[in-house]
């Protein structure tokens, strides 16, 4: 169980969260975008485990942030989905470039 | 090199690939599919840990809910056979040297620092994680699960005001596109009205 160095761990997680930062950047569809946000919070609840289980065993700080963070994502996906479809609905496009007129 | 870590450092390389071909692949299908079995190996990499828990509400949340709202999302939206553009070729370059850059710094200051790892062993159980959650006094989280509670609701009304259609009043005899207009004119009388 600990012949596993915590920087490894932390290695996933890092990589996770520049992939998801990746896609942020180069993506231009709204829903790849919102998938992209996933990966970013999870390579975060990653992190909380890890430290919790390594660095501080005797509490459960870190789970009970990992739990919320779980919720708080479920509610923005839906939210964002709920924005997205009513997007297309008006202007037939998911695509951020064609959603400029929000800005006003 | 014990079974243990073989287990570990397969599951690691399963989660990254996957989630690599998530963001580089063209079509939004496939895309939502790599991210569903990149979702599925962190839930692995907490069994490992044996956190069984935060593994079980990961299947049941990310795969079982998020990454099913998202195929439906697709398929209501566009063609999933379509492919996507590529992005442009400098944007593509800037973005990987940007990232790469960002990587190395974050993992270079992670591997100069030196963790100190606890002694105690780590014991968590359901029971243990419940009656910490709804503690109201020294490191309990009442407030904050009952501040969550509320934003579910207020997310939960927000997505049915915001997705819900605008009722149309025109005589059936109407066309669909007099049907449209209707509703785009009504849609205008609502905001000049709200303004």
């Amino acid at each position: 169980m600990t012949d596993i160095p915590i920087s490894h761990f932390l290695f996933v997680s890092t990589a996770l969260f520049f992939i998801g930062m990746y896609g942020l950047f180069t993506r231009r569809n709204m829903i790849t975008m919102l998938m992209s946000i996933e990966l970013i919070l999870n390579s975060v609840n990653i992190n909380f485990v890890v430290f919790n289980k390594y660095l501080y065993p005797d509490k459960l700080d870190g789970i009970f942030f990992t739990i919320f963070i779980i919720t708080i994502a479920a509610a923005e996906a839906a939210v964002a989905i709920a924005i997205i479809i009513n997007l297309y609905r008006s202007h037939r496009s998911i695509d951020v470039e064609t959603a400029e007129e929000m800005k006003y | 090199m014990t079974a243990s870590q073989i287990i570990f450092y397969i599951l690691a390389a399963f989660i990254l690939g996957t989630a690599i071909f998530s963001v580089t692949t063209t079509k939004i299908f496939r895309s939502a599919i790599w991210l569903l079995f990149s979702l599925i190996g962190i839930a692995g990499l907490y069994f490992w840990l044996e956190v069984e828990f935060i593994a079980a509400v990961q299947i049941v949340v990310y795969v079982g809910g998020i990454v099913v709202l998202i195929i439906f999302s697709i398929f209501l939206t566009q063609q999933s056979g379509k492919e996507m553009l590529r992005p442009p070729m400098m944007r593509g370059i800037a973005s990987v040297l940007a990232v790469l850059f960002g990587f190395a710094l974050t993992y270079f200051l992670i591997y100069k620092n030196d963790f100190k790892a606890g002694d105690k062993s780590f014991n968590w159980s359901v029971s243990k994680i419940g009656n910490q959650m709804l503690a109201t006094g020294e490191n309990g989280y009442a407030l904050p699960f009952e501040v969550v509670s509320i934003l579910l609701l207020a997310a939960m009304v927000g997505c049915i005001v915001i997705a819900i259609k605008v009722p149309v009043e025109v005589s059936s005899t109407g066309t669909k596109e007099q049907k449209q207009d209707n509703i785009e004119n009504l849609r205008d009388k609502q905001i000049v009205e709200g303004l």
